[in-house]
């Protein structure tokens, strides 16, 4: 009993909610990717152990199995905090966002640099429950600084849009240049 | 190499921005060297580095302002600065612990500086001293002590140093050009990005856990009275700022111990040997100069082991080799015997950047209470849009932006679990950093003892060995008295 006890006390720590879901999925990554190491490895003949392309994946893997277990061993003797499935709700709901800004990024080539921030951003932040002028303008306005700044000041190298090829000649090669 | 128009206007945008960037809770240094770093790519290598440079010497200065008006924080490290100045805030006293934050700030950066400068001769002869096998033992050791820094999340800030060293690996292996981790999809051949990463763990994330949290508008009140008085405060308080920016300075320059342990033990110096040591916590000056004056002299220390060995000691010097790297400016031995122009010109930009945001936050400081109220929603918008800009210019790549949103996701729930991000950036430099050196050091290896058989590698492996031994010793302690299991976090560990 006191074993179990003197166990507990070594691994007992604060754990938010969430913490035994995140510390299950880490081992079972870690796992899978240990268990593919022969697949998606190779070994060569009369190299050294340290010098094999299968070395550096293996140590990583190994210790990344060893400390997420211990992670999970942790958490499991670890107090625990209700909330749990509503802090993996949140999680989920990140990728909503992770959504917008793959399709921001779809959108970049097509609709033009300028076009694409400014109605990103104006839909963001109506998506975020902002409904006034003022903030949907400051949003519309910060959308134009920011391409201002980087794509026609500091020529970051970005696409230029499809859509822009519709306009006037004079016009085309001005938005293209610095929009 | 300073006296250029566009070096100095960038080492001016650098610092001003890094002020504003700190001071707005919720963004952080971390946070605008990611977006910035590929929008420098276009820039002359020097001026994009003072830029990035400048973001990273002032973003603490900027962050003592919300930490003592409004209780929050600009950035993580500023945790300690609240202790003491927010009460002072409450008591009407915002302009003294604003002022006095100022100069204490003020004080360690210069201070860190000059220690900076004064060790360059002993770094230029130390420096050559570090082959391929020293290089690797000092990425060993800055991994381990990474890993140990997080004191009571340790097996998680294992398991993330290892899916970083594992991260760098993925791809096709540049001496064996044999697959890695690849699973047959092309994108995955030229390996996974650092700076990808960098962007998705600390801006993406950051967006996300603003935009899936609750709306707020921090109230910060506007601050009266002569900004120059905490200069003549300071005087007073000379012992504690002093004692302080040397912690900074020798805990700046081990890896994975950074600005936390420095304030922590700055703190409890000043507490100690205070004659009102009950006032501490409840708005004591010496405490607001102790965390403030010791994470500012962090920095100029930080960049030490980065200068003189290439070896980042937390995710910011990660961000900066980075930086270097995209500049052709590669750190280590070679730097102070090829390029000391070149490290010379950055000693002077960090001095130059501290008087120019001193002087700046003199005039300043209520301009920075206004950029202070802007709603987290809306930041977490404006930092998705800038997010879009590092990860997309770097190759043009949707595959980037969606491991970039994936990372986000995993840096969202790190940051929702309050399990650290860090020890994967430095888990990945270091990891890189460490595959290569053994390889180049294996052919004059005849045993395993050969890797300790030149004095620098010896000490090294020594202290590596004394690392492990001092925790064994700290872990049996706790064991045999255990203490009852906290019941809150040890430390904050995002940066912020």
């Amino acid at each position: 009993m006191s074993r179990v006890k003197t166990l507990q006390s070594l691994f007992k720590r604060y754990r938010r909610p969430g913490d035994i879901v995140f510390a299950w999925v880490a081992l079972l990554v870690s796992l899978y990717l240990l268990s593919q190491i022969m697949d998606q490895t190779s070994w060569r003949n009369g190299d050294k152990l340290f010098a094999q392309p299968r070395f550096w994946p293996a140590v990583s893997l190994v210790g990344m199995v060893c400390f997420a277990a211990l992670h999970l061993l942790g958490s499991a003797l670890s107090e625990r905090i209700h909330g749990r499935w509503q802090e993996v709700g949140l999680w989920l709901a990140a990728f909503e966002f992770a959504g917008w800004f793959i399709a921001y990024a779809v959108a970049v080539p097509y609709a033009g640099y300028l076009p694409s921030t400014i109605i990103c951003a104006i839909l963001l932040c109506w998506r975020m429950d902002y409904r006034s002028r003022k903030v949907l303008g400051a949003a519309a306005l910060a959308a134009l600084i920011i391409v201002v700044l980087f794509k026609s000041f500091l020529q970051v190298k970005l696409p230029s849009g499809l859509v822009y090829e519709v306009l006037p000649d004079g016009l085309r090669q001005f938005m293209l240049t610095y929009f | 190499m300073l006296a250029r128009w566009d070096v100095m206007l960038a080492l001016f945008v650098g610092s001003i921005g890094g002020v504003m960037i700190g001071a707005i809770p919720g963004v952080g240094p971390a946070v605008a060297i990611a977006i910035l770093l590929p929008a420098t790519f276009s820039l002359d290598p020097i001026v994009g580095l003072t830029m990035l440079l400048g973001i990273y010497g002032s973003s603490m200065y900027g962050g003592a302002i919300p930490a003592v008006l409004i209780n929050t924080p600009g950035t993580a490290v500023n945790a300690l600065t609240s202790y003491d100045g927010y009460p002072m805030t409450q008591r009407g006293e915002a302009h003294r612990a604003v002022s006095l934050a100022y100069s204490a700030s003020f004080w360690g950066g210069i201070f860190g500086i000059l220690c900076l400068i004064l060790l360059s001769p002993l770094l230029a002869l130390i420096a050559p001293m570090f082959g391929s096998r020293e290089i690797f033992l000092a990425a060993l050791l800055g991994i381990i002590l990474v890993i140990l820094a997080h004191r009571g999340q340790i097996f998680a800030a294992g398991m993330l140093a290892m899916f970083g060293i594992f991260l760098q690996t993925v791809g096709l292996d540049a001496v064996t050009y044999t697959q890695r981790y690849t699973f047959g999809f092309s994108f995955l051949s030229s390996g996974i990005n650092l700076i990808v990463v960098v962007l998705g763990l600390f801006a993406l994330s950051q967006a996300f856990f603003l935009l899936t949290g609750p709306d707020t508008s921090p109230d910060a009140k506007p601050v009266t009275g002569r900004m120059s008085a905490g200069i003549k405060e300071l005087m007073g308080h000379k012992r504690v700022a002093s004692v302080a920016a040397g912690f900074g300075v020798i805990l700046g320059m081990i890896p994975g111990t950074g600005e936390f342990t420095a304030q922590f033990m700055s703190y409890t110096y000043a507490q100690k040997t205070s004659e009102t040591p009950e006032a501490f916590g409840k708005g004591a000056p010496e405490g607001l100069v102790a965390s403030e004056a010791a994470n500012n002299a962090v920095p100029a220390a930080a960049m030490i082991p980065l200068l003189a060995l290439g070896i980042p000691g937390e995710a910011l010097t990660a961000m900066m080799l980075s930086v270097f790297y995209v500049h052709n400016v590669i750190p280590g031995p070679q730097l102070f015997q090829n390029n000391i122009d070149l490290v010379y010109g950055l000693y002077f930009a960090l001095i130059a950047l501290n008087v120019i945001v001193f002087v700046f936050l003199l005039f300043s400081t209520n301009l920075m209470t206004r950029i202070i109220r802007v709603p987290t929603r809306f930041l977490g918008v404006m930092i998705l849009l800038l997010s879009f800009v590092g990860v997309y210019s770097l190759r043009n790549s949707l595959t980037d932006c969606m491991i970039a949103a994936g990372f986000g996701v995993l840096g969202l729930i790190l940051k929702r679990l309050n399990l650290p991000i860090v020890p994967i950036i430095l888990g990945m430099v270091l990891g890189g950093i460490m595959e290569v050196k053994l390889r180049s050091a294996l052919p004059r290896l005849k045993t395993p003892w050969d890797m300790i058989d030149r004095p620098i590698a010896f000490i090294l492996f020594v202290m590596i060995l004394l690392v492990l031994l001092l925790h064994l010793r700290t872990l049996f302690k706790e064991i045999r008295a255990p203490h009852e299991g906290a019941d809150h976090d040890l430390h904050d560990s995002q940066q912020r």
